[in-house]
């Protein structure tokens, strides 16, 4: 199904995280709420890509 | 987000000191969590400073050593650098590489010297010229050294630098706290009101 190897998505982890943590920490001062804000960008994010990443190989399988 | 001076600022019910905000962005800047730890806010400024940092790092550990580097010749427009630079003081050696080779590099041919030996066994040091794509150069020979790591080395450092560009801003103005939502509340009875403010400080 993927043309790479699935060891290329763990490229994905260090990222999504240093991400979500320096956005949570660019909103907010009290350190609970960095990391709840840093958890919900980081499931938004990865829920998004997923959802594109379904929508490609449903095209992928019709075409 | 409550200011009620220029340099004192509210946020999640505590005072933050700003301190002179300049010099805080600038820190933020050259150094990404500087600015934070100037200001006093040394667990944002360690919380910046360990992620921006260790995914510059990582973009090195995946890309060698050429992932970051100054150049806007011909065939080889690095625009890259530009966003890799917002993480300051860490980028600023590609700068002096840069300048070296160009006083190396014949302006009418676009030739780089024979005998021009980069700094620092070429750590950010840019391509010799000239580059082409359809032919073999140094480009090319790093893509083939390092494969799919050079290409994800560099977005790495690139996105290092997006987020410093954040980090400053927040040195500089304090959080962006807005909210997630755009709805606006419609204007309720007192009692209501004063019921959901409460609500919402205990979320």
């Amino acid at each position: 199904m993927l043309p790479i190897s699935p060891t290329y998505l763990l490229y994905y982890l260090p990222l999504i995280i240093a991400i979500a943590l320096v956005f949570g920490g660019t909103r907010h001062e009290n350190t609970q709420l960095i990391l709840h804000h840093a958890w919900q960008t980081g499931r938004w994010i990865t829920s998004f890509m997923g959802v594109i990443f379904v929508v490609i190989c449903v095209l992928d399988w019709m075409l | 987000m409550a200011a009620d001076s220029n340099n004192t600022i509210l946020v999640d019910g505590e005072r933050i000191d700003l301190r002179n905000r300049t010099l805080a962005a600038f820190l933020a800047w050259l150094v990404p969590g500087a600015g934070h730890f100037y200001q006093r806010r040394y667990t944002k400024a360690s919380l910046f400073m360990v992620c921006i940092l260790s995914t510059w790092i990582l973009g090195f550990a995946l890309g060698g050593g050429h992932v970051v580097y100054a150049s806007w010749a011909s065939g080889d427009k690095r625009w890259h650098y530009f966003l890799q630079a917002g993480v300051g003081g860490a980028a600023l050696p590609a700068l002096i590489q840069v300048n070296r080779m160009k006083k190396a590099t014949d302006p009418v041919s676009g030739q780089t010297a024979k005998q021009y030996e980069p700094l620092w066994g070429g750590f950010m040091a840019p391509p010799l010229r000239p580059v082409r794509e359809s032919q073999a150069d140094e480009v090319s020979a790093w893509y083939a050294r390092r494969g799919a790591g050079y290409e994800m080395g560099t977005w790495y450092t690139v996105i290092a630098g997006l987020l410093n560009i954040l980090v400053i801003y927040d040195a500089y103005g304090g959080p962006l706290s807005v909210p997630i939502s755009g709805r606006k509340k419609e204007p309720k009875e007192d009692a209501d009101s004063a019921d959901e403010d409460a609500k919402e400080e205990s979320t």
